[in-house]
């Protein structure tokens, strides 16, 4: 049971970085909190497995800090940090039976054997291993395998955190779902902090309280599920999370609002001030498919977008719009009658999201921070 | 860092004896006689020079270089189709074919030395470079068609598959395309028949009198009526160390990757 | 892979065949041929049956030879077999150094076998050696030559320095092999040196262990060239192992017929254990 905390975290592989390229972690400050069930968000390459070797010891930052309870544990082996990792490919060693390998980070604390019994029982349990303990290890199937890599992890009862890296890769799509319940089970049976690498936002979704974005080496975002696609703060969030993503325009300011081609989209003083006082390079607005809003019937004020394409999936629909040169991707629920032709949509102010140079801009701002959602603080 | 103590003192242990041959190739008989030296005294390189002007010294080089370039050719020109048949075909009594090779592996060159003798005699073929070449054959090519077999295999068979589709003959498809993808096989291959032809000494001997004489056999023979020349054997034994040292500086990175024979 | 059953493979097939057979099959039958028959010349050819066999496994010459060479080959396995693993896991495996060790390694493989045998015989010598000059200088009496003890031990010492890099070389590769996960499962895991290397490092060195093995016996079990280069089988007989006894009967005494059916003998000797070791140690992978 830890707090996890990163101070001022980054990390590059090479000795001499020369530039924001070099880092496979960036500028990093970020907690963790105790008992929590976490996901670790992000594309292949962004970063996360580094980030998970640094928390578990097994890789040594390049800078900052890294903090169990407060403690500084950067000069600590992965031995000596009470962690355990479960990674992409199952580890077993195939010489010993299951319950032996279950038993081997006990033994190599020196627990007594009849205390290991009674533990490693208890995990196989959990696990729905009981049937398989005397077998071979190198007999199992996959995800057999992942879950005594699993139990080896949970069997030790001085871990504070355990970190999945990408856990269910090779694990069959049928079985997938099971294991994912069974991690759930688990989190709440023993309430340690869990922190869940993946690049399936689904699956994030799923286990998760809380899920951290990453992009190109940053958090990008902290928040639960809905915060993440109610209001992601950076248009990668808003791009990953979502099937499909959030659509994303390029616009100029224009008195009263922004837009661009034809098109103008008003938008409240405050967010016009907004604009106004911050410093950008580029500026884009987002919405969600799921927001737009498409009128049944021609209404004077919305705006007017071609019906390219229309997509059935059943108990929804996807449109494809031309608006005036913006490619725009609308979600209709099935009972909703379907444009032909011209399409009638608008925008809700409360779903219109302003970004400038990728990270979200609020227009309220709320006490002394700054509303500009950047890194975290 | 402890653990390289243990590395070094090997290293040592192997370098040592290479390096006072090499001293001892640097001296003359007479400082060598004279008392033991760390370092030659007397530098000279008229051992070489023995041996880079005596015709009787440097063509046993030759001779070696010859026979086992031969070798190297002829083991891969056959063995690469061999297992190239071995890694995508089933066929006839190809399992106890691939472990009869193998078993040539086992063989005692000496129970060879009177049979080959005599063949290679009845064909007219004693004393000429191609009769050892051949007669090493026997023991890599098994040994080449095992590991090219085991690099062949990682190849996926739809390369093979898709070549044929874009029209590739076969002959086309095997140089243009195949050879290309095991490359570092090849290398492997050709170090090993290289190390074992470059090295045996027993056969090349038996089936050789002058014109394809070894190296290995000239220094074997020379005892003189003053004794042995322990600075020219010296300065030979170095000349020989030197081929092999080359061949594993080229094939370096091959080596380190495919040593595993493809199988491990 | 799904290998395509065939029969036109043969042709692929068929000068490897051809060869082979040529260099194995003509010489194999000659040696049976001398093996059962007695000859005195061309026209005077006697067939013998079983005498030769008989003849060659009664021979105390024969059995003292035997008995030389497998002691020679346990002797060699024992130090060959542990000291490569044990160098295998020193080697580094990134970074410049780690092709430097691996050519410096690869060098002693790369001697032609009778340069061996000379490295050593020079090497040895109380006059012209560092090895022999050293040792007579502590003060210890060492003669490869003269004393039997002292050739054996030269003999393996040299065999362990010509060969063990082989060993070490196809450890290192197997090594090699073993995916950075199972090293980092193993820390998390708290496991000792020990641990891993008995749970993780030497399982996956199974398959290559087997090939070691089985090189170093049967080559060790063949060898000729380096012994007699270094002590000429001496003393006496002291290091006379069966490739020298073989040679020194066919070509030496040219009695064909007993130098015949012993090589037949020597070379189902050696396919009888190589079958025994790769048994062994391929069952003992599938009984666990």
């Amino acid at each position: 049971m830890a707090e996890i905390r990163l101070q001022n975290l980054a990390h590059s592989y090479t000795s001499t970085p020369s530039g924001p390229e070099d880092y496979a972690i960036r500028q990093m400050d970020h907690i963790w909190e105790q008992g929590g069930a976490y996901a670790l968000l992000g594309p292949s390459g962004c970063g996360k497995s580094t980030l998970l070797n640094i928390i578990s010891g097994l890789l040594s930052p390049s800078q900052g800090h890294v903090l169990f309870d407060g403690k500084a544990v950067n000069n600590l082996t992965p031995e000596k940090r009470n962690i355990a990792q479960v990674f992409q490919f199952p580890v077993v060693y195939d010489t010993m039976t299951v319950f032996d390998n279950l038993a081997f980070p006990l033994r190599n604390q020196g627990m007594a054997e009849a205390k290991i019994h009674t533990k490693v029982q208890e995990i196989a349990e959990v696990l729905d291993l009981q049937s398989l303990l005397s077998k071979k290890a190198s007999n199992l199937t996959a995800d057999e395998k992942q879950k005594v890599s699993m139990g080896r992890g949970l069997v030790r009862d001085d871990v504070s955190a355990i970190l999945f890296d990408e856990p269910l890769t090779v694990i069959d799509p049928h079985l997938k779902w099971k294991l994912r319940r069974k991690l759930k089970q688990i989190h709440e049976q023993f309430n340690i902090t869990m922190v869940y690498v993946t690049h399936d936002q689904l699956e994030a979704s799923t286990f998760a309280d809380k899920i951290a974005v990453m992009y190109g080496g940053q958090i990008v975002q902290f928040g639960t599920p809905r915060e993440l696609f109610e209001r992601p703060s950076h248009t990668f969030v808003g791009y990953f999370i979502g099937s499909p993503g959030m659509n994303l325009i390029k616009v100029e300011p224009q008195p009263g609002g922004v837009g661009f081609a034809s098109i103008h989209l008003p938008l409240s003083e405050a967010m016009q001030k907004r604009i106004a006082e911050s410093e950008w390079h580029t500026l884009k607005v987002g919405i969600r498919p799921e927001f737009i809003h498409v009128w049944d019937e021609p209404f004077d004020d919305a705006l007017r977008a071609q019906v390219v394409h229309v997509e059935d999936l059943g108990t929804y629909k996807i449109l494809t719009l031309n608006l005036d040169g913006a490619p725009l991707k609308v979600r209709l629920a099935e009972d909703k009658p379907v444009p032909e032709g011209t399409a009638y949509i608008s925008f809700p102010a409360q779903w219109l999201m302003v970004y400038a140079d990728e990270f979200l801009l609020e227009a309220q701002v709320l006490g002394e921070q700054t509303s500009e959602q950047g890194a975290q603080p | 860092m402890k653990k390289v103590i243990p590395l070094l003192i090997y290293i040592l242990f192997l370098l040592v004896p290479i390096y006072w041959l090499l001293n001892m190739s640097f001296k003359s008989n007479s400082e060598i006689l004279g008392g033991l030296t760390l370092f030659p005294q007397d530098f000279t390189l008229a051992n070489y020079k023995v041996i880079f002007t005596d015709p009787s010294w440097y063509t046993g080089y030759i001779n070696s270089a010859y026979y086992v370039s031969l070798n190297t050719i002829i083991s891969l020109t056959v063995a690469l189709p061999a297992a190239y048949a071995f890694s995508r075909y089933r066929f006839l009594g190809d399992k106890h074919l691939f472990f009869w090779l193998l078993t040539n592996r086992m063989a005692p060159p000496a129970v060879f030395l009177l049979p080959f003798f005599q063949l290679y005699s009845s064909i007219g073929l004693f004393d000429t470079h191609i009769a050892v070449a051949l007669a090493h054959c026997l023991f890599n090519v098994p040994l080449a068609v095992w590991i090219l077999e085991g690099f062949m295999s990682g190849v996926p068979k739809e390369i093979d598959e898709t070549a044929y589709i874009d029209g590739y003959s076969f002959p086309k498809f095997f140089v243009k395309i195949f050879i290309p993808l095991i490359g570092s096989g090849i290398g492997v291959t050709a170090f090993f028949c290289f190390m074992f032809s470059w090295v045996e000494l027993l056969l090349a001997r038996t089936l050789t009198s002058v014109n394809a004489k070894p190296i290995a056999a000239v220094m074997t023979r020379t005892v003189s009526a003053s004794g042995i020349d322990w600075g020219v054997l010296a300065a030979a034994g170095v000349l020989t160390i030197l081929p092999g040292m080359l061949v594993i500086w080229f094939v370096r990175n091959h080596v380190a990757k495919g040593f595993a024979l493809g199988r491990v | 892979m799904n290998k395509v059953q065939n029969n036109k493979a043969w042709w692929l097939v068929l000068p490897v065949f051809l060869l082979v057979a040529f260099s194995a099959v003509i010489p194999m039958m000659t040696v049976v041929n001398y093996s059962v028959q007695d000859i005195f010349d061309q026209s005077s050819r006697y067939f013998v049956g079983a005498d030769w066999y008989r003849q060659v496994l009664l021979d105390p010459r024969l059995h003292d030879s035997l008995l030389r060479q497998f002691i020679y080959s346990a002797c060699v396995l024992v130090i060959e077999i542990p000291l490569g693993i044990a160098i295998a896991l020193t080697m580094p495996t990134k970074g410049r150094w780690s092709s430097v060790v691996l050519i410096i390694l690869a060098i002693p493989l790369l001697i032609p076998w009778n340069v061996v045998g000379t490295i050593w015989q020079i090497f040895g010598r109380a006059d012209i050696g560092l090895l022999g000059a050293s040792l007579k200088a502590m003060g210890i009496n060492y003669n490869y030559a003269a004393n039997t003890m002292d050739a054996w031990v030269t003999v393996l010492v040299m065999d362990v320095w010509h060969w063990t890099s082989l060993v070490a070389l196809l450890c290192f590769s197997g090594l090699r092999a073993i995916p950075d996960v199972y090293y980092q499962a193993a820390r998390i895991d708290r496991a000792s040196a020990w641990a891993v290397f008995r749970h993780i490092q030497l399982p996956k060195l199974k398959s290559v262990l087997l090939i070691a093995v089985m090189l170093r016996f049967m080559d060790s079990f063949m060898i000729y060239t380096e012994p007699f280069v270094l002590t000429g089988g001496g003393p006496g007989n002291a290091t006379t192992f069966l490739s020298q006894t073989l040679t020194q009967m066919a070509i030496g005494q040219f009695d064909l017929g007993p130098a015949a059916a012993f090589s037949l003998v020597y070379f189902l000797i050696i396919l009888l254990v190589s079958w025994l070791f790769y048994t062994a140690m391929t069952h003992s992978d599938a009984n666990r």
